[in-house]
């Protein structure tokens, strides 16, 4: 009996840049979202938002509504209140005195946000819901708003929650080294106080559920637009009481997330709430406005920073404090973001002997914040990159020079830095090296010069970064609050024909793994990338994931990959022994056939060996039938990406005007499984992070208002805006990683922010501009400008 | 976002478009959507029947008319833009369709639902007073044709009556020696105009013989920048007169210039040299290649 195999290919498809499996559905639009399911008998369910950043809540009339065409019930926080539970938040940094409010699905007595949920409507056709909305009357008594982080914890600001005195969340240090002696022994302090502003994440696709509840079974089935589902299915489980086993939640396609699906919020809940209630389907999906209000927003923090360092620029220390705001309520990983990713990174890829920096968590009423792409390293990177820049600028020294100086060595195994973390592998000189030469660095300073004459501001930034990847290990998860592990697990089944299964409890939306995870088992196996299926985000065919976010699906979720294929191959090496009569130790691999030793025509294909094991007719004494394996994978250590990005702009001294001329990124994620995708990512990366640069902010005016609220006004990145990327990389393997991967998710946006910025600057270097408020709109430059001319 | 509801209805003929705009009061003319649709989704507007003139098939064109373009209102911006006869002796307006929001908008976008919306920050309007063009409007008992300068009236406001429908635009053709451009400072996300200008000029002999310039984005409407005009005619056409010209438009901007979260009222009012400046350059530049 034989069963025909697909040819295995024949050049190595690890590290081939071969095209995304995932593309033709995408491009061709027949890819399901969630809001592309429709159930019988469903309902649809529009939300009533508050108008006001912040009131009480005197009462709500919902007669009007109930009585509206096609309108099937009306819920406020009073009906829901009891039956749902508090929202949790799952990141509870320790020795912070962290204080979290309750934050209910629906508010009850008080909003703390415009857009906070009030109400809910169910009809029975989205627009029957829309209109009834309009029908609820909701008497508020408004309270002041506070919008700043820093102004909300000062003493007299509106306060949020009695929870919390002060509005303060949570006040968190890290400290390492001799801080004082530092700046006491320092010759040169540079100083910046630096506005993180709040940014937008604005997925392609709003967030939504679609929930079906069957009481006769007591199951809740859930297609929900996340980064997680079985996080999802935890909380859910928590706030709804439904138990885990009877809770289903599936993550269709997912239309990105960059951090925004990471969070359970409000929206999800009240789906699950009104299912469970009528017991009918219930769909919701945000509008486009709505999104910009009840989804979580990143960044948001006031940064006062300062540096010592020696006249001939050897930084000594960095100490820092920060008000990150959280918005009116903890959102799911919320704390974690400000002081485990962000505090713990400001070392980059620096020696830097001390290093203080307390985080102050605020409440502010504003939509609640979270991660977004790069989630504390973007604000890490650009606080370091420009106190550098600072640092050149005071003592006059080339920027690129001084941190030469500063850079760690190259190493291969273990780095320990003042804030107590160990990077795995680096070789800082190598890529800044790599970026110079691509860029032709000492040429473009001469251009610079000559352009500067002519009365032409052209300026160069240079941005290094070490970010924190592969999150992480569960012992260190719980050391820092982390309400959850951080390992990941796999399963890879072959069948009969040779067709493998792939089942991961990682959840790609947009990265590619459905492409790269078939790659790494090809690559191991010898099987078709085309005869790997690589299956996700549905809690009930996939085995427990954390899910992806931190970069951490391929550094994670692609090791457990790893070490299950290998278990397969040690099983199919002992089969192969055993119908090859040979000793298991003389049993050779290499593409796709085990053989023995000497004697390559004695082989077995992996196919063959797929086909014997699922057949069990002639098993070892002891072996298992089937060829299946299973890994859960708890990384020893983060992984520790880095790189060096370098932009080139000009600016235009009569409107402000920045051009980006040229952008070089090189980085360095270890070893690639697919460069083209690893290219993508830098791609998307680099450009939110120009996107904060130069043009997005969430605006919210004193009164809490957002006036960025739709896509007329927050300006995300165009193509037509944007220059040819250069992305080139250097290949520094993790040492602890099975495959030598690091994460490339976010490197692009954790670097590009201060390469550009820097960029800027250098270029207003004859107006003596120092720092410009984010983002660099014209007018802002044009002001400092024109500023600089009157000096 | 989802409408409010509303009655949909069709007209295939300019008559038909009056006897529904006189039966139901209120209803609002659909022609592309790009400007009508938003407002229906945001509910900022909720019209009880919006009349679809689409299939208006005498609406869509651009043909020669004497010394002029006559441009259909159902005309879109793509095709404006793509328009040979446009691009030659309406350079200026060729640019600004160009221009509009991005190329979605500009395949299903219009020139006569663009001008009938009056947007401050659109760029059509500041080309059409720029070039002298004219608005032409249907009414139940015949056509008027109203001048550009005169049709736009105030922010989202135009002399069209509530039974006139835009039919066409009007504009005056470049003859030899006249150059037209409109340049643009867009806002990033909408791609509206922050500050436009637009300029017609006519070189004789290196000297600037006439003078068109409008400016819109920074004021309630699209106007003529008439002191610039002045203080260009007669000039050499070259930088140093651009620029002291161009200076002059702050007596045209008045006291009511617009500011907002991205760009201040002072800003914007200090770019408005700028811009007119580089588009008196531009007009000059291909004046001198006609």
């Amino acid at each position: 009996m034989s069963v025909a195999a697909t040819a295995p290919a024949p050049a190595r498809v690890f590290g081939s840049g071969i095209r995304r499996r995932e593309d033709p559905r995408l491009l061709t639009g027949t890819a399901l979202y969630t809001a592309d399911f429709t159930l019988p008998g469903q309902a649809y369910a529009a939300i009533l938002r508050s108008p006001h950043a912040h009131a009480r809540i005197r009462t709500i009339d919902t007669a009007r509504a109930k009585a509206a065409p096609g309108v099937v019930a009306v819920f406020t926080g009073a009906d829901s209140d009891g039956v749902l539970k508090p929202i949790p938040c799952a990141w509870l940094i320790p020795n912070s005195n962290l204080k979290t409010a309750p934050y209910r699905p629906m508010a009850t007595d008080t909003v703390r946000f415009v857009g906070d949920a009030v109400a809910v409507v169910v009809a029975d056709s989205d627009h029957q819901a829309y209109d009834a909305l309009e029908l609820i009357d909701v008497d508020y008594a408004p309270l002041p708003a506070v919008v700043d982080p820093q102004k909300a914890a000062e003493a007299g600001a509106p306060h949020l929650h009695e929870e919390a005195p002060g509005n303060i969340a949570f006040h968190w240090t890290v400290a390492g080294g001799d801080i004082d002696a530092a700046f006491t022994s320092a010759d040169v302090v540079v100083r910046d106080r630096i506005v993180q502003q709040r940014l937008i994440p604005t997925a392609m696709e709003p967030r939504g559920a679609l929930a079906q509840y069957v009481p006769a079974t007591g199951e809740l089935t859930l297609w929900n637009t996340t980064q997680n589902p079985h996080i999802v299915r935890f909380i859910m489980s928590v706030v709804t009481g439904v138990p885990e086993d009877r809770l289903r939640v599936i993550a269709p396609e997912v239309g990105g997330g960059f951090g925004s699906k990471i969070p359970q919020i409000q929206g999800d809940f009240i789906t699950v709430f009104c299912a469970m209630q009528l017991g009918r389907p219930v769909k919701w999906v945000e509008t486009r406005s709505e999104n910009y209000v009840s989804t979580t927003h990143g960044r948001d923090h006031v940064q006062e920073v300062e540096l010592a360092a020696t006249t001939d620029g050897r930084i000594l220390g960095v100490r820092a404090t920060v008000w990150a705001g959280m918005g009116g309520y903890l959102s799911t990983a919320a704390p974690g973001i400000p002081t485990i990713l962000h505090g713990l990174m400001l070392s980059g890829p620096y020696q830097i002997p001390a290093i203080k920096e307390d985080v102050y968590g605020v409440y502010t009423t504003t939509t609640p914040v979270e991660a977004y792409r790069g989630a504390g390293r973007p604000e890490a990177t650009y606080m370091l990159e420009r106190l550098v820049d600072l640092l050149a600028d005071e003592i006059k020294a080339d920027p690129v020079e001084v941190r030469r100086r500063n850079l760690i060595p190259p190493f291969e195994n273990g780095h320990a830095v003042a804030t107590g973390l160990t990077y795995d592998s680096g070789d800082y000189q190598g890529a800044l090296d790599t970026a110079l030469a691509q860029i032709g660095y000492d040429n473009l300073r001469t251009e610079q010069a000559a352009a500067r004459a002519k009365g032409r501001y052209i300026g160069i930034g240079v941005s290094m970064y070490v970010e924190i990847c592969g999150l992480g290990p569960s012992q260190v998860a719980g050391a820092v609050g982390f309400q959850g592990g951080l390992w990941e697990s796999a399963i890879v089944r072959f069948h009969p024909s040779g067709k493998v299964h792939v089942f991961v409890g990682i959840s790609p939306h947009g990265q590619g793994e459905e492409t790269t995870f078939a790659q790494v088992v090809a690559d191991e196996l010898g099987v078709a990338v085309t005869d790997v299926k690589v299956v996700h985000g549905d809690t009930e065919n996939t085995p427990m994931g954390w899910g992806t976010y931190g970069s951490r699906a391929t550094a994670v979720g692609g090791a457990a990959l790893a070490i299950a294929t290998r278990k397969i191959k040690e099983k199919a090496r002992l089969l192969t022994s055993h119908l090859l009569e040979a000793a298991v130790e003389d049993i050779d691999y290499a593409d796709g056939k085990f053989f023995v030793r000497g004697s390559p025509d004695k082989a077995k294909t992996i196919q063959d060996i797929a086909l014997m094991a699922n057949v069990a007719w002639n098993l070892p004494q002891g072996m298992e039938a089937g060829l299946e394996a299973s890994s859960f994978y708890d990384p020893p250590n983060f992984t520790y990406p880095f790189g060096t990005h370098i932009a080139v702009v000009e600016v235009d001294p009569e409107t402000g005007h920045v051009e980006l001329k040229r952008y070089v990124a090189v980085d360095d994620c270890g070893r690639q499984i697919n460069p083209t995708i690893v290219e993508g990512q830098v791609h998307g990366g680099v450009v939110q992070g120009i996107g904060q640069a130069l043009w997005e902010q969430a605006v919210y005016d004193q009164n809490g208002q957002l006036l960025t609220g739709s896509l007329i006004d927050y300006a995300i990145p165009r193509a037509d805006l944007l220059p040819d990327i250069d992305v080139r990389s250097t290949v520094t393997p993790s040492p602890h990683h099975p495959l030598g991967v690091k994460g490339i998710g976010e490197a692009g946006t954790i670097a590009s922010t201060a390469a550009v910025y820097n960029a800027v600057i250098d270029a207003l270097e004859p107006f003596t501009v120092r720092s410009i408020q984010m983002p660099l709109t014209p007018e802002r430059v044009w002001r400092a400008i024109t500023a600089g001319k009157g000096a | 976002m989802f409408a409010a509801n509303f009655e949909y209805l069709r007209a295939t003929s300019l008559a038909e478009a009056h006897r529904l705009l006189a039966a139901n009061p209120g209803a609002k003319l659909l022609a592309g959507g790009h400007s009508l649709v938003p407002l229906l989704k945001l509910r900022l507007a909720a019209p009880p029947a919006v009349i679809d003139i689409g299939p208006i098939t005498e609406l869509r064109g651009i043909a020669g008319q004497g010394d002029s373009l006559r441009i259909g209102a159902l005309t879109t911006h793509a095709a404006v833009a793509a328009s040979a006869e446009v691009r030659t002796s309406a350079a200026a307006l060729a640019e600004a369709a160009a221009g509009v929001g991005d190329p979605a908008v500009r395949n299903r976008g219009t020139i006569g639902g663009n001008i009938a919306h009056a947007d401050p920050a659109s760029d059509l309007p500041t080309v059409l007073v720029a070039l002298d063009a004219a608005v032409v409007a249907v009414g139940p008992k015949g056509e008027r044709t109203i001048p550009a300068a005169e049709f736009f009236t105030g922010i989202m406001t135009t002399a069209l009556r509530d039974n006139e429908i835009v039919a066409a635009v009007v504009v005056p053709m470049s003859k030899r020696g006249v150059g037209s451009a409109y340049v643009k400072f867009a806002h990033p996300a909408s791609r509206y105009a922050v500050v436009g200008a637009a300029a017609r000029v006519a070189v004789n002999k290196g000297t600037c013989a006439e003078v068109q310039v409008a400016v819109g984005g920074l004021v309630p409407h699209a106007r003529r920048a008439s002191a610039v005009e002045r203080a260009l005619t007669g000039q050499p056409a070259e930088a140093a007169s651009f620029q002291a010209a161009a200076a002059r438009v702050r007596e045209d901007l008045g006291g009511d210039v617009n500011g907002d979260v991205f760009a201040s009222a002072e800003y914007r009012a200090a770019m408005a040299p700028v811009y007119v400046k580089r588009a008196l350059a531009a007009a000059a530049a291909r004046a001198g290649l006609t």
